[in-house]
């Protein structure tokens, strides 16, 4: 049988803290395969739910951190909620997630997602609140530079005046006074996946 | 003076490589009243055996220690063999040197030690045992059988067939149980009612079997071989000796639309009614809560047209005795509800099959119904909602089973064949029919079951899904089925006219309570408790009770006839003569020194203590006492141990015995 | 009636809408809201999604802030706010983290209040008390409640209403004297956050949403959250053109229903500022 790797090794060198981050125990799964079947995004997906457990059960957690899958997934909670062995899908998600950042291994096409999450996280570090023009700039910005998709930049440009039109643009956003406190709080959880 | 005698065993090579056995043979030899010490290399073989009934005559011993292997092993033998050289057989005891020495360490010298420290215990035990006789034990020989499905049926035909009477106590109107409601049987596909109806009636007709249907076990008093039953007939409101089974009275019923118990409300009935019409006893019952005569004092249009005047408005429950020696008991099983309704609070409904919301999600035994021949729809499937023969019809299983999170943990074993099997006859009835299975694993252990499997599979073209299904919603009419099969990784979406969940099976509701009532054990979902999982599987920790059935685990029918059987070949035993033997190392209480406190009363597992009073010849009361039935006491020791008084003691293993070992060892 | 108010970053932005509705519904009921002085964003999707721990310490901040402003009620219109709050009681519960995050947020931590939805709001006020109020029945209403997510899931952490099959918010809306379709996407997520970072799959999703109210007789729709609101009243015309099908499903507040059975206007309650609007 031609299988890559040796499947039994499931802690290998290369083996990443899922369980430890997602707190739930892999070995668990049964792979009833429930979480696929209720996910709402799976057939976006390039390894469906369970698969992506599965390879994390067979030491081969590579394929999942590199997986187009782990940023389709909308976080709906619906696979946890159904797991007949209370085995918390969603966490994994999340694990996958801020392990694939951080060891550099997000799938390409993916980009624009991460991209969205990163400026994210930068602008309520540095303002404390969400300022959403300023992230909306940030993230197309962000995407043109990784992707070159120049019609990116303009993409939705139509829904400015509809928005200014009903009141929904802020351009002075509401500051935070103690934003130095968020600054810290950022510092003391930061992980390598803001580098 | 004691007059001993030591055996030491080699065990060929099990005691002998660890422990120097002829060491141990010489150093035991001059412990105190020893009067021979031999050793050989089986003690346990004929020619062993010869050794010790040969040395109790020759040196008149009085006391017989084997020093061997776990008295689990042998001690019946060597009893036995005492006994054949006119020793009391209690007064032989075992030293374990092999589970307890020789299996369990390594260092030889060490295990000499301890070898012979281990006898020179069993030396001191002996030396304090006592010449107890067996108890004995009248036996009333009876046998009651409690629930009438196909176990119940199987046992009771056993006895019976064997020339004892048996008392059968049935909770429903009529025998049968869920056997009676099944269309085929895998994997033979025989129709179910075919094969048990026959065994059905000669229970009801067999001259040594007492029928009680419509009734339940109300008490129970005492202990095996002595059992004295209560059991509440439910009131039928007919006499059953004056009912021809004619069928006027449910026809000319008003109140037609109460739903089927036994259709599983696929089907109606009326408020008098007979479940199905193989029934035995073929005897209508009204219930009380839908009858207009009984709630407002109306209609009795049943009364009228009763030719046999056999209706009975006035009715009631009637309590019964009945003495027994032993109760079989096969109480059967019900299904797990999918509804969000549970009886226990760790357990949770599939709100997301819409069980109870949409007509056409349906479990297992609704779905025999409708695909029975004696059913509500005549045999044809008709899907709930609106009577349509179903085109595509989706089977999932491991509904309530498998699921951790919802709280069953087990597989419930007969839903793999079971489903394959509701695929084929789904197949055999509507040909141009698509069957949908979703499965995670298939179990098909039996003798032909793989076999029956694939044959649902290759030819009568059933779809095998492997994954569980994540939510079933209505649009249209039709179920929309969101699955997914894990072997080709997708998510895939069925819509189907009828989806029927394989639901786990689960025991009979009241089997806490009957269990109580018995005083045997039961697990954390309800299931009775054998004696031990390997090699008493139909005995129960209280003697005189056992179980057949799926009241003990999941089990399909071959299982259950198997268990039944076997469960009456221990009545037999049991039966077998008018007295029961039981070993004499029971507790016993000095009924002089006894101050009557009954803390052991209160504190005896197997309720086998009792408040009595001793009086003189002419009757005056001289003192209440605390007395020992040695028809019960199964000599755990907790009455010695509670005792504030040392009135109880434990033979075979008394306090003077027990302290004159370890001082041994000081 | 006082409780602390935790509005959320979407409801100070493009979102306001909802924010507006809240506050003239909420007035007409006596609720006076207290907002969380220098409340910071709970972290959203981007918090979990990249950093398990800034996913706890975000939100700890603002229970910490409410804690100390001496509120026992929190109410967070936005379900993936009130999630992430109760989410960090809940994980919290008997162990070290309480200390951990309370020097990480450089605030005691208790973690006892209770964080309230919008639905629980009008829950505490009382669905008979809501009744009597009301001056408008809403006759003319037949709504889906959409439930989105985090409203009901996860079960352990949020333990609100029936997770399958939901009823809170039709308990609601019938006090208002509306009615409502049972239908099956009450609990289908409408693709969150992903509005702009992945349109594809919102627009996908909210179409499955859209379509099947419509399917079973509703003629509007009501949600409870600021992001299921976006996805499906300002993405509207994107589905339309993308699946060629009008759909003209007008997107409530649950506080903009009840708002105009207590005979509150439109404008009042901001629903003019809706990007699907009555024909």
């Amino acid at each position: 049988m031609n299988v890559q790797g040796n499947p039994v090794a499931q802690h290998s060198a290369e083996s990443y803290p899922i369980e430890f981050l997602a707190h739930t125990q892999l070995a668990n799964c049964y792979q009833c395969g429930k979480c696929t079947a209720g996910c709402p995004v799976a057939a976006r997906m390039d390894l469906a739910p369970n698969q992506l457990i599965r390879t994390v059960q067979l030491g081969q957690a590579a394929s999942a951190l590199r997986s187009q899958s782990i940023w389709e997934c909308v976080s709906c909670q619906t696979c946890s909620t159904r797991c007949p062995k209370e085995v918390d899908c969603a966490a994994v998600m999340d694990a996958l997630r801020e392990i694939s950042l951080a060891e550099g291994m997000v799938a390409p096409s993916q980009q624009p997602i991460v991209a969205f999450q990163q400026a994210f996280l930068d602008n309520i570090r540095r303002n404390g609140r969400l300022a959403e023009l300023e992230l909306i700039a940030q993230f197309k910005t962000a995407v043109f530079f990784r992707t070159g998709r120049l019609a990116f930049l303009f993409k939705d440009a139509s829904l400015a005046p509809q928005l200014g039109k009903r009141k929904k643009l802020h351009f002075l956003p509401g500051k935070v006074r103690d934003r130095k406190v968020v600054e810290r709080i950022f510092a003391k959880c930061s992980n390598r996946s803001d580098k | 003076m004691s007059r001993i005698g030591i055996f030491t065993c080699w065990c060929g090579e099990n005691i002998a490589r660890t422990v120097d056995v002829d060491d141990v043979a010489k150093q035991v030899s001059s412990l105190p009243g020893v009067r021979c010490s031999v050793n050989y290399k089986y003690m346990c073989s004929d020619p062993g055996q010869a050794m010790v009934r040969e040395k109790i005559v020759s040196e008149k011993l009085d006391g017989v220690v084997v020093a061997s292997c776990s008295p689990h092993m042998h001690l019946k033998t060597f009893r036995k063999a005492a006994q054949a050289a006119g020793l009391n057989p209690y007064l032989v005891e075992m030293a374990n040197i092999r589970e307890h020495c020789s299996w369990v360490h390594h260092d030889r010298a060490q295990a000499t030690a301890k070898a012979v420290d281990i006898i020179r215990l069993s030396v001191e035990k002996v030396r304090n045992d006592a010449a107890l006789e067996p108890i004995r034990v009248p036996v009333t020989r009876r046998a009651l059988v409690i629930g009438g499905g196909v176990a119940g049926i199987q046992a009771a035909l056993d006895i019976a067939d064997a020339g004892y009477e048996v008392v059968m106590v049935e909770r429903e109107p009529s025998i049968g149980g869920k056997m009676a409601g099944l269309s085929e049987t895998f994997p033979t596909l025989d129709c179910s009612q075919c094969i048990l109806t026959p065994r059905m009636v000669e229970v009801g007709q067999h001259p040594r079997i007492k029928l009680y249907s419509y009734s339940e076990v109300e008490a129970v008093e005492g202990f095996v071989g002595n059992f004295k039953i209560t059991i509440r007939q439910k009131a039928r409101y007919v006499d059953t000796a004056k009912c021809t089974g004619c069928g006027e009275c449910w026809n000319v019923c008003p109140l037609k639309k109460n739903p089927s118990e036994f259709d599983f409300a696929m089907g109606m009935r009326p408020a008098i009614y007979i479940p199905f019409p193989q029934a035995v006893p073929a005897r209508p019952v009204i219930d009380k809560k839908q009858c207009a005569k009984l709630i407002r004092n109306g209609c009795g249009l049943c009364e009228k047209k009763c030719k046999a005047e056999a209706i009975n408005f006035k009715d009631q429950d009637k309590l019964v005795e009945e003495k027994v020696g032993t109760v079989v008991v096969a109480t059967g099983y019900k299904l797990y509800n999918i509804a969000k309704e549970q009886d226990k609070a760790w357990l949770s409904g599939y709100g997301e099959y819409g069980y109870g919301r949409y007509k056409n999600v349906i479990d297992s035994l609704q779905f025999e119904r409708l695909v029975s021949a004696s059913g509500p729809t005549n045999g044809v499937l008709k899907r709930p909602s609106d009577g349509a023969i179903p085109k595509n019809v989706v089977f999932i299983s491991c509904v309530g089973s498998r699921d951790n999170a919802k709280g069953l943990p087990y597989c419930s074993k007969i839903c793999c064949m079971y489903t394959a099997k509701h695929a084929m006859l789904y197949k055999h009835k509507v040909h141009d029919g698509q069957a949908h299975v979703f499965y995670m694993d298939i179990r098909a252990g039996g003798k032909g079951y793989d076999e029956f499997v694939r044959r649902a599979i290759e030819q009568d073209g059933a779809r095998y899904y492997r994954g569980r299904v994540s939510k079933i919603t209505e649009e249209n009419g039709k179920l929309i089925v969101r699955g997914t099969d894990t072997l080709a990784g997708v998510a895939l979406t069925i819509e189907a006219d009828l989806v029927v969940l394989a639901a786990a099976m689960r025991p009979a509701d009241g089997i806490e309570e009957l269990a109580q009532k018995l005083n045997i054990g039961y697990d954390e979902f309800g299931f009775l408790l054998e004696s031990h999982p390997k090699l008493r599987p139909v005995e129960t920790n209280t003697a005189g009770i056992f179980i057949a059935g799926a009241c003990h685990a999941p089990k399909d029918i071959p299982e259950s006839v198997a268990q039944a059987s076997a469960a009456a070949s221990k009545v037999q035993v049991m039966l077998a003569a008018d007295e029961l033997t039981r070993e004499p190392e029971i507790a016993a209480i000095n009924e002089q020194t006894c101050a009557a406190c009954f803390t052991c009363v209160n504190t005896c597992p197997y309720h086998a203590i009792e408040r009595t009073e001793l009086r003189t010849g002419k009757g005056a009361f001289i003192k209440r006492t605390a007395r020992v039935n040695p028809g019960l006491c199964m000599g755990c020791g907790t009455c010695v141990s509670v005792c504030p008084s040392k009135s109880a003691d434990l033979q075979g293993f008394t306090e003077q015995q027990v302290y004159a070992m370890v001082e041994s060892l000081a | 009636m006082n409780i602390g108010y935790y509005p959320g970053c979407a409801l100070h932005g493009s979102s306001n809408d909802y924010e507006q509705s809240l506050r003239a519904c909420l007035g007409a009921l006596d609720v006076q809201l207290q907002e969380v002085k220098d409340w910071i964003c709970c972290g959203a999707t981007a918090a979990h999604a990249l950093n398990h721990k800034l996913s706890l310490a975000l939100p700890a901040r603002n229970l910490a802030l409410a804690e100390r402003e001496g509120h026992k009620q929190l109410f967070a219109p936005c379900p993936l706010c009130s999630m992430q709050l109760l989410k960090v009681q809940k994980a919290m519960a008997g162990n070290g983290l309480r200390a951990e995050l309370s020097q990480i947020v450089e605030a005691d931590l208790r973690g006892d209040g209770q964080v309230l939805n919008l639905i629980q709001v009008f829950q505490t006020v009382g669905l008979d008390k809501l009744k009597t109020a009301v001056k408008e029945p809403l006759k003319s209403i037949t709504a889906a409640c959409y439930y989105g997510c985090l409203l009901t899931r996860p079960p352990e952490v949020v333990h609100f209403d029936d997770f399958e099959q939901p009823k809170s918010m039709e308990a609601v809306l019938a006090a208002l004297g509306a009615k409502t379709v049972e239908w099956s996407y009450k609990t289908e997520c409408c693709g969150a956050g992903m509005t702009m970072a992945s349109e594809d799959t919102v627009l996908d999703l909210a179409h499955k949403i859209l379509s099947n109210a419509a399917a079973h007789g509703a003629n509007c729709v009501v949600v409870a959250c600021p992001m299921c609101h976006v996805n499906l009243d300002m993405k509207q015309a994107a589905v339309e053109q993308r699946y060629n099908k009008k759909l003209g499903m007008v997107i409530y507040y649950l506080s903009d229903l009840v708002g105009l059975a207590l005979g509150l206007s439109a404008e009042q309650l901001g629903v003019n500022r809706h990007f699907v609007t009555k024909a």
